[in-house]
């Protein structure tokens, strides 16, 4: 612009008419959004994520036909085998089978490895279960905290409180005074994982009531439990759904850790944490009954944690740019 | 700052109370006689009428409350009856291997964890960064006691460089106490450090894009000045926040720590209470352990106005 002296430039330039050729329908590109399922299939941390757990679910399911014997099995002739080696078990008609030690036999005689494969069913059940029982109580209180003004105060105090004491000195001292159980250690672990969601959920509510389509309703004379169940609570999945993950994550760690420590499961139920107890004693000689069972609860908290990642970036992106 | 303070006090006096009420509630909903339960397993019934006596059972569950809360008020926690002594002596004598621990495992996690959450934010998308972000999934994924016995087994067992397990006092000498405690400092850190890293990461990253470092950067400041005075500096808070909120997480690693390494703690107390079901300690542990995590957030809340003195409580 600088050079422009005359306002008429001295040639047309033929170069400058637009390129119909370029502005033609057949060279114009339709970009397609694509759906929420599809960006959550095709994020390569929930195919990780998910794949590893697919892969423990089907362990869990089959963990009969692995070549597995009765978990509950033991002979004495085959105590602290190490791994691979074989040796002989008596079955429950008293029959004696040769059977390979997968990953050794601990001080009774029981193999580890049968005992770590059917650990899946109860490690992936507990997670489970303990993200349901979590994220239920928590939606409904949160739902209570965010539409009843009067509830929310005394409620929310309560929740400050929870969150204050060390969730694993709650599930710990829970399961203490109601003696383990699966009921009982699910519910213990799942009360200090409810005021989170609580929050969460109420957070959430007190955001949505403001939209103008809740207030349509309202003023239309819709009752509230249906604006809740119709409206409030379907905004409410996404988050909840990436948050059940890592409560997954953190319950099937925690009951580790409760059945490790002596408190969690009875010690016959085969549990990744029970069978790492067990080997407590005997550590320096046979570090594998704790390594074992150390892995796959490594790899499943890592898989479904894995798993919360990608969910978490692609249902929640809002929760995605704060962590 | 002085009204502040008072409102923050006021503000952590109900969190205590319910934390009281909540303690107090989960001896009271166990099935069965509380007396029965506190007595223990092996209790006569003399024992378990005295305690029963003594707690006020045949008042209503308020009057019950206000008796053990007032109690509480004074100093009185009960009497554990498998130790057979008063519960803040029992708290009092397992105090210093715990605070050891956490000291030394809070310094060692944030003299790690900032530098390192700064760094990945510094050269974000690169591999210093995937690198910690991925360490940090597998800290929060990696059990603890997993963690304890791998490093029990490698540097312990199969190297000899360190004991692998027990606990000396500092009166014993710095060096003993120093060279039990780095193992289970290494242990309980790891999560602590995965948190304190993505927080900070996360943090500094918003404030790298404020117009303000860009200025730093157009005068000529060297980058190591950008990134400490300018990008951490305002990233303090939220840094702070997480250190606080993250001593929950490590009181949970502290109980499971000392039971591996057999640190004879607090956590150590709180385990060997519980396979004892001897309830007086447990209420006692679990309360003390509660107040010193809203006490050390209610410190942190103060903290804010060191780090940021736009803040003006």
């Amino acid at each position: 612009m600088a050079s422009s002296a005359s306002p008429v430039p001295a040639v047309a330039p033929s170069a400058a008419a637009p390129d119909f050729e370029a502005l033609s329908v057949e060279s114009a590109t339709v970009v397609v959004q694509p759906s929420l399922w599809q960006r959550v299939r095709r994020n390569g941390s929930v195919r990780l994520g998910g794949a590893v757990l697919l892969l423990l679910v089907a362990i869990a399911l089959a963990a009969p036909w692995l070549d597995t014997v009765d978990p509950s099995l033991f002979d004495p002739a085959s105590r602290d085998l190490l791994p691979g080696k074989s040796g002989e078990i008596t079955t429950l008609e008293g029959e004696t089978i040769e059977h390979t030690f997968r990953m050794g036999s601990d001080s009774f005689g029981r193999d580890i490895y049968s005992r770590v494969l059917y650990g899946t069913r109860v490690s992936l059940l507990v997670g489970l279960f303990t993200a349901v029982v979590a994220i239920t109580f928590g939606t409904l209180l949160g739902l209570m905290a965010g539409y009843l003004r009067w509830l929310d105060g005394i409620l929310m105090r309560v929740m400050d409180g929870l969150m204050s004491i060390p969730a694993i000195l709650i599930a710990i001292a829970l399961v203490a005074m109601w003696r383990g159980s699966l009921l009982t250690v699910v519910i213990a672990i799942a009360i200090p994982e409810i005021p989170r969601v609580t929050r969460l959920v109420r957070s959430l509510v007190l955001t949505i009531r403001e939209e103008p389509y809740v207030e349509a309703a309202i003023s239309m004379g819709t009752p509230t439990w249906k604006i809740m169940l119709r409206h409030i609570l379907p905004n409410t999945v996404a988050p909840l759904i990436v948050q059940g993950t890592f409560i997954c994550a953190s319950g099937i760690l925690v009951e580790a850790i409760l059945s490790f420590l002596g408190v969690g499961l009875p010690p016959d139920i085969p549990t990744w944490g029970n069978v790492m107890a067990e080997g407590r004693s005997q550590f320096n000689e046979f570090p594998h009954n704790i390594f074992f069972p150390g892995i796959f609860l490594a790899v499943t908290v890592l898989a479904v944690n894995i798993l919360g990642d990608g969910l978490r970036d692609t249902l929640d992106p809002k929760m995605a740019k704060r962590v | 700052m002085f009204a502040f303070l008072a409102r923050r006090l006021a503000a952590t006096i109900p969190v205590l109370l319910v934390v009281a009420v909540l303690v107090f509630l989960m001896l009271r909903l166990t099935p069965g006689d509380p007396a029965a339960v506190l007595a223990g397993d092996a209790a006569s019934p003399e024992q378990i009428a005295q305690i029963r006596e003594g707690l006020g059972l045949d008042k209503s569950i308020p009057q019950q409350f206000g008796i053990w809360f007032g109690r509480m008020l004074h100093g009185d926690l009960g009497k554990s009856y498998y130790y057979k002594t008063e519960v803040t002596t029992l708290v009092a004598q397992r105090l210093e291997p715990t605070l050891s621990l956490t000291i030394v495992t809070i310094v060692v996690a944030v003299l790690v964890a900032v530098p390192l959450g700064v760094l990945a934010a510094w050269r974000f998308g690169g591999w210093l960064d995937r690198t910690l972000m991925g360490f940090s999934v597998m800290g929060f994924s990696v059990p603890v006691f997993v963690l304890a016995y791998l490093l029990i087994w490698g540097v312990s067992l199969k190297l000899g460089w360190l004991p692998v397990q027990g606990y000396k006092r500092i009166a014993d000498g710095l060096g003993p106490w120093f060279i039990h405690l780095v193992l289970p400092a290494i242990t309980l850190s790891v999560v602590y450090i995965a948190l304190i890293a993505r927080v900070t990461r996360a943090a500094v990253l918003d404030t790298l894009g404020e117009d303000y470092i860009r200025t730093a950067r157009a005068k000529g400041l060297p980058e190591s000045k950008v990134l400490m005075r300018h990008a951490l500096a305002n990233a303090a808070v939220p840094i702070a926040t997480v250190i606080g909120i993250g001593i929950a997480l490590l009181i949970g690693g502290v109980v499971v720590t000392e039971s591996v390494y057999a640190i004879p703690g607090l956590g150590r107390l709180t385990v060997d209470a519980v396979l004892a079901r001897d309830f007086p300690t447990i209420q006692g542990v679990i309360l003390f352990f509660s107040v010193i995590y809203v006490v050390i957030n209610l410190l942190v809340d103060l903290s804010y106005v060191f780090f940021d003195p736009r803040i003006r409580y």
